[in-house]
C-alpha cells in the first residue's frame, strides 16, 4: 500500500518551453482531466498536480467496499506511482495548495512551496458536511470522504461495539452496510421519512428499509439528531430531538457534501453553491478551470462520478484545441443515475420521477420476488426510473433517458424490460402473451399454466373473476392480472370480456372486499406494505384508496396500526368541519342530546371569545359552532374540554350521534328510559371508526320522536323490550330501516348494538352506508353472520369493546396538548415593507 | 442570488404529504406542500374551482385533491386535472441545504398587485 507523503519528479530540459498546467486536487476529477488531456496532446503541457492526502490517486467510489472488506486500497488505486513517472508529472502529495495568486499565476503550498501556472485547473471535489451539533467534535466523529476515515471506522469496527450512522443517503447506507459487515450494532439515523429520498420514491424506500431492518440495522426515519453525547472526550451515544438515544462507540456523519469552494472564492473567483463554470469548465478566470464535485455549472452541483468523465472530455477539448479547426465540445450537464453498492440489494435510480406536468407512471410490482419497478414517461420519452429488487433493465432504461429516445412504439410492453419491449413483433402486450408457449406458466402462486387459463375460458369463463374462480390464476396474489386479461381477450376477443366488480380506484385492480380481506390473510401492515403486496399501479395512490386503506388497517388492528393522518380528509385530520370560506365548525358531544348549564355557559364563552358568527342546533341534538379558524381550534377546544365536553366526531366517518326522546321518565306514552340508554349506547360507541359516518337513535314508544326507524341503527321501544331496526338512511335515497330483531333487556339491545356495528366495520366498503351495504349484501347475510351461531354477537361485541379501548381517546384533547401543532400553524407570515413612494 | 430569495423555513416543518400555509400581509395565502416523494411546491392557496383551500387537501403523487369538491390540483403547473378546467398561480421555490425558499417577487408581487 502507498501511503506515505510521495513526489515524483521527471522532468526534462524541454519542459521548461511547454505551457503549465498546474492541478490543484489528485482526486478522480483532477487525473481523470490530465489523463484526458494526455490522450489529446501528451506534449503540450508541463503537468504539476497537487494533492491534500499523502497518496496516489485513487477511486473514492470504490472506498465502500473496502470498508466492507471486499476489496483492498490496491485494488482501488487508479493512477500508480508509474503513472505519474511514465508521463512526466510532478505529484505533490501531502502538501496542499493553501493560497492562488491569480495576478501572478502561481499557487501556494502549505510548506511554502511556490509553482507558476499558465493554465490552472482547481479539482478540489468537496467536503464532507457536518452537522454543528454540540459533540460533533468529539473524538470518535468521523465522515466518509477518504481513505483514513475508512481507517478509522475499520480501527473501531475491530472493538466491537455500536456504531450510529447520521445520514440515511447512499453515502452513509454504504457506511452503514461495511460497519454492520464488520461486526458493529448499526443504527442509521435519518432526518427524513424515506432512506435515500432523493433516489428513491416511498415505495422503494419502504422495501429497502424492510431489507436493512431483516439484516439486523436498527433504522430511525424522521429522527433529528440533538447531541452527541460523548464520556472524556470519546463519543458515547447520539440522542435525537425527540429525547431517544442510541449507543455510539462510533458516529459516521454522512448527512452530505458541499463543494470545496474556499480557495476558488480566497482567489476572488464567482463562487455561488460551487465555482461557476461555463461549458468548457473555465472560470471567471479564462486562464483558471475547475471540475467535478467543486464546480456548479448551469446551476447545478454534482455528487456523482458519472458527471466527471462527461466534464473532463469537455475541458480537455478547450484546453488542448488547436484554435484555428472546428470549435471545442462543450460539456452540457449530465443526467445521473445511482446505484446503492451493498451487497445482495439491487437498487438502481436515474432521472426524474417527480412527475409533473403530463408525466405519466408505470408501475410494476411483484411481491413474491419483492420487485418494484417504476418508470416515468412523458411527451413519448422516459424521463425517470427507480427499479429495486431487480435492476437488469436499469442500463436499459438509463440509456433510453439520455439519448432521449421516442418510446412510443414500445410503451406498453416499456415496463417488462428490454428483452420484452424489444423482442422482436411481441411489442403489444396481447402479442407478447400469444407468444408464449401451452406450458408457459401464467400464475407462479397457484402453478397454473397458459393452457389451463385457456382451457379454463373455452370452457365458460368469460371474466376476470370466473377465471380466478375457475382455476386460480390471479386469485392470489394478483400479479398475473394483466396475463390473465390478455389471454380472455386473445381467447374471446376483446368485446366478449365481462368487466369484474368495481375496483377500488384507478391504482389497483382489486376490489374494496379483494384488499379488505388481503390486508386481514396476509396479516398487512401499513399502507406502503399493501400497495407493494397488491400491485398497485401508482406509487403512492390517490385521494380514494388512501383514506379507505387507512380505515382497513386502523380496522384490522386496533392498538397496533398508527393512523396516518395525511391519508385522512380534512375533516377527520382537523377534527373539524370545514366550511366554504375554509373556516372550520366545531360541535362538542353532548350525550343522547342531554346537556347543562356549565356545557352551556362553555359554548357561550367560545362563541364570544372566537367571535363565531353563528350558532346552530343540529339534527343531531346537538350545537354547531361556525367561523372558527384553524389556528384557533386548539384553544377552542381547550375551553370545551375544560368544561367537560369532548368531540363530538361530526365530521368523521365514525359515531356521530345519538338522538334520544325522553321517555318513560318524562313522557306519559314512554315505555322505557330511551334518553337513558341512549346515553349508555353513545358512552360505548364513541370515537369508534367507521366505514362512513353513523347514526343511532333511541325512541321510547313506537311514536318514534327520535326517528329511529332512519338511523343506521335504531332502537324502538316498546312495553317488552327493545326493537332493533339496521340499515336507514334519512339523506339523498331514504330508506327505512329493516327489522333486526326484538330484545328484552338493556344489556341485549348493547350487546347486538355492538356486534352490528362491527360487523359492519369489518364488512362494508370505505364509503357505504348502512343503507347500500344492507342492500348489497342482503339483510340475511347480516342476520347470518350475528345469529347463525350463538356465540356470534359475543365475539363481535368483544372485538368491538377492545378496539374501543383504544378509540376513546378525545382527539381535542390530544390537539389542546399541542400533539400536531403543525397542522394549525402557518408556517411563517409575509409582512411586505411597505415602500414609500413620492 | 440569496436576496431575491425569501427564506420561509425549514424543510424539516412540513412532513410528506403534507402541507402548510404562508399568509402574505396585504395578499394572497400561499400554501407550500411536502409530497411523499419529497417534493416541494408553492401554491397560491386558493383552488381555482370555488378557492378551497388546497393546503388541506389530500396529497397524492404531486397533485393535491382540493377539501370541498375533489378537484385534482397539479401541484407542478397549478392547473385543475382531468375534466375540470381552471388555473392556480404557482410560486417559484427552490430547496438549498435544508432550507425552503421562495422567489420574493412572486410572493410580494401577489401582495402588491
Amino acid at each position: 500500500m502507498v501511503n506515505a507523503p510521495v513526489s515524483f519528479s521527471d522532468k526534462t530540459a524541454a519542459s521548461a518551453l511547454r505551457e503549465r498546467l498546474v492541478v490543484i486536487g489528485n482526486g478522480m476529477a483532477g487525473c481523470r482531466a490530465v489523463e484526458e488531456v494526455l490522450l489529446r496532446d501528451p506534449a503540450r503541457y508541463d503537468v504539476t498536480i497537487f494533492g491534500a492526502e499523502p497518496r496516489v490517486n485513487y477511486n473514492r467510489i470504490m472506498l465502500s467496499p473496502v470498508l466492507a472488506g471486499e476489496k483492498a486500497f490496491d485494488d482501488i488505486v487508479i493512477n500508480d506511482a508509474a503513472w505519474y513517472a511514465d508521463n512526466g508529472i510532478t505529484l505533490i502529495s501531502g502538501d496542499p495548495v493553501v493560497t492562488i495568486d491569480r495576478a501572478t499565476q502561481t499557487v501556494i503550498a502549505r510548506s511554502g512551496r511556490v509553482e507558476p501556472y499558465d493554465k490552472l485547473l482547481i479539482a478540489t471535489g468537496s467536503d464532507p458536511f457536518i452537522i454543528p451539533v454540540p459533540g460533533h467534535d468529539l473524538g470518535g466523529v468521523v465522515t466518509f470522504r477518504d481513505l483514513d476515515d475508512v481507517d478509522r471506522m475499520l480501527a473501531a469496527a475491530d472493538k466491537g461495539g455500536s456504531a450510529v450512522v447520521i445520514g440515511g443517503g447512499l453515502l452513509g447506507l454504504e457506511a452503514a452496510h461495511g460497519l454492520s459487515l464488520r461486526g458493529m450494532q448499526v443504527t442509521v439515523v435519518h432526518l427524513m421519512p424515506t432512506l435515500m429520498e432523493r433516489q428513491l420514491d416511498e415505495a422503494a424506500g419502504y422495501l429497502l428499509k424492510t431489507e436493512l431492518e431483516r439484516r439486523g440495522q436498527t433504522i430511525v426515519t424522521g429522527g433529528d439528531t440533538a447531541e452527541i453525547v460523548g464520556a472524556d472526550g470519546h463519543v458515547s451515544a447520539v440522542r435525537l430531538k425527540d429525547g431517544r438515544e442510541f449507543a455510539a462507540d462510533i458516529v459516521v456523519m454522512a448527512v452530505g457534501i458541499r463543494p470545496a469552494t474556499g480557495l476558488a472564492k480566497a482567489a476572488g473567483l464567482d463562487v455561488e453553491r460551487g465555482i461557476m463554470v461555463d461549458d468548457h469548465m473555465v472560470t471567471s478566470d479564462p486562464n483558471v478551470l475547475a471540475v467535478g464535485e467543486c464546480v456548479q455549472h448551469r446551476g447545478a452541483c454534482y455528487g456523482l462520478v458519472a458527471p466527471l468523465w462527461d466534464m473532463c472530455r469537455a475541458l480537455a477539448d478547450a484546453i488542448t484545441w488547436d484554435g484555428a479547426t472546428g470549435s471545442p465540445s462543450g460539456y452540457e450537464g449530465s443526467v445521473t443515475s445511482t446505484k446503492l453498492k451493498v451487497s445482495g440489494i439491487d437498487l438502481f435510480s436515474a432521472g426524474d420521477f417527480s412527475g409533473g406536468d403530463g408525466a405519466e407512471d408505470i408501475v410494476m410490482r411483484d411481491a413474491a420476488r419483492g420487485v418494484y419497478k417504476r418508470v416515468v414517461v412523458k411527451e413519448s420519452r422516459l424521463v425517470g426510473a427507480v427499479l429495486y429488487g431487480d435492476t437488469a433493465d436499469g442500463n436499459w432504461y438509463f440509456d433510453l433517458l439520455r439519448k432521449g429516445e421516442d418510446i412510443t412504439d414500445i410503451r406498453e410492453a416499456l415496463i417488462f424490460g428490454q428483452a420484452f419491449a424489444q423482442g422482436g413483433a411481441s411489442l403489444d402486450p396481447n402479442a407478447a402473451v400469444a407468444a408464449l408457449s401451452e406450458d408457459a406458466e401464467i400464475c407462479g402462486c397457484n402453478g397454473v399454466s397458459k393452457g389451463k387459463v385457456v382451457a379454463c375460458i373455452a370452457g365458460g369463463a368469460n371474466s376476470l373473476d370466473a377465471v380466478r374462480s375457475g382455476c386460480k390464476a390471479s386469485a392470489s396474489c394478483g400479479s398475473c392480472t394483466g396475463l390473465v386479461e390478455s389471454l380472455l381477450a386473445l381467447t374471446l376477443g376483446e368485446g366478449a370480456v365481462e368487466s369484474g366488480p368495481k375496483t377500488m380506484c384507478k391504482c389497483t385492480s382489486f376490489t374494496h372486499s379483494d384488499v379488505r380481506r388481503a390486508i386481514v390473510d396476509k396479516g398487512l401492515r401499513s399502507i406502503p406494505q399493501v400497495m407493494q403486496e397488491l400491485h398497485w399501479t401508482t406509487p403512492d395512490g390517490c385521494a380514494s384508496c388512501r383514506p379507505a386503506l387507512n380505515y382497513y388497517l386502523l380496522c384490522a388492528l386496533p392498538g397496533e396500526y398508527e393512523d396516518d393522518q395525511k391519508s385522512r380528509f380534512v375533516n377527520e385530520r382537523m377534527h373539524a368541519n370545514i366550511q366554504k370560506d375554509g373556516t372550520y365548525s366545531v360541535v362538542p358531544r353532548m350525550w343522547g342530546g342531554l346537556t347543562n348549564p356549565r356545557e352551556l355557559r362553555a359554548i357561550a364563552d367560545v362563541v364570544e371569545k372566537y367571535d363565531a358568527p353563528m350558532v346552530k342546533v343540529t339534527g343531531g341534538q346537538r350545537l354547531d359552532i361556525f367561523g372558527i379558524r384553524k389556528e384557533d381550534l386548539p384553544a377552542v377546544w381547550a375551553d370545551l374540554n375544560a368544561a367537560g365536553m369532548v368531540s363530538g366526531h361530526a365530521y368523521g366517518k365514525s359515531l356521530r350521534t345519538v338522538k334520544t326522546c325522553v321517555g318513560s321518565e318524562w313522557c306519559r306514552f314512554g315505555t322505557q328510559d330511551s334518553t337513558g340508554l341512549g346515553v349508555k349506547i353513545e358512552q360505548m360507541t364513541w370515537g369508534s371508526w367507521m366505514p362512513h359516518k353513523f347514526k343511532i337513535a333511541v325512541s321510547g314508544c313506537p311514536r318514534n320522536c327520535a326517528e329511529a326507524t332512519i338511523k343506521d341503527f335504531g332502537v324502538v321501544c316498546v312495553d317488552s323490550g327493545y326493537e332493533l331496526h339496521v340499515g336507514g338512511n334519512g339523506g339523498i335515497k331514504v330508506r327505512a330501516t329493516d327489522l333486526l330483531c326484538k330484545v328484552e333487556t338493556e344489556g341485549e339491545a348493547m350487546d347486538i348494538c355492538a356486534a352490528f356495528i362491527q360487523f359492519y366495520r369489518e364488512d362494508a366498503w370505505y364509503l357505504e352506508r348502512t343503507a347500500p351495504w344492507i342492500e348489497r349484501v342482503g339483510l340475511d347475510y347480516v342476520k347470518a353472520a350475528l345469529f347463525g351461531d350463538p356465540q356470534a354477537v359475543s365475539r363481535l361485541a368483544t372485538r368491538f369493546r377492545y378496539s374501543q379501548r383504544f378509540m376513546q381517546d378525545d382527539p381535542w384533547a390530544r390537539r389542546a396538548a399541542g400533539e400536531h401543532a403543525e397542522l394549525h400553524q402557518h408556517l411563517a407570515e409575509v409582512r411586505p415593507f411597505q415602500m414609500e413612494t413620492v | 442570488m440569496i436576496g431575491d430569495w425569501l427564506d420561509i423555513g425549514s424543510v424539516t416543518q412540513i412532513e410528506p404529504g403534507n402541507a402548510r400555509t404562508l399568509p402574505v400581509r396585504g395578499g394572497e395565502e400561499i400554501a407550500v406542500f411536502h409530497t411523499l416523494d419529497n417534493q416541494f411546491y408553492a401554491l397560491v392557496n386558493k383552488c381555482p374551482h370555488k378557492s378551497g383551500p388546497l393546503s388541506q387537501g389530500i396529497v397524492h403523487g404531486n397533485v393535491v385533491t382540493c377539501p370541498l369538491h375533489n378537484w385534482n390540483i397539479s401541484l407542478k403547473t397549478g392547473e385543475a386535472l382531468g375534466d375540470d378546467k381552471g388555473c392556480v398561480p404557482t410560486i417559484p421555490l427552490r430547496v438549498d441545504a435544508g432550507r425552503i425558499y421562495l422567489l420574493r417577487d412572486a410572493v410580494i408581487g401577489k401582495a402588491t398587485a
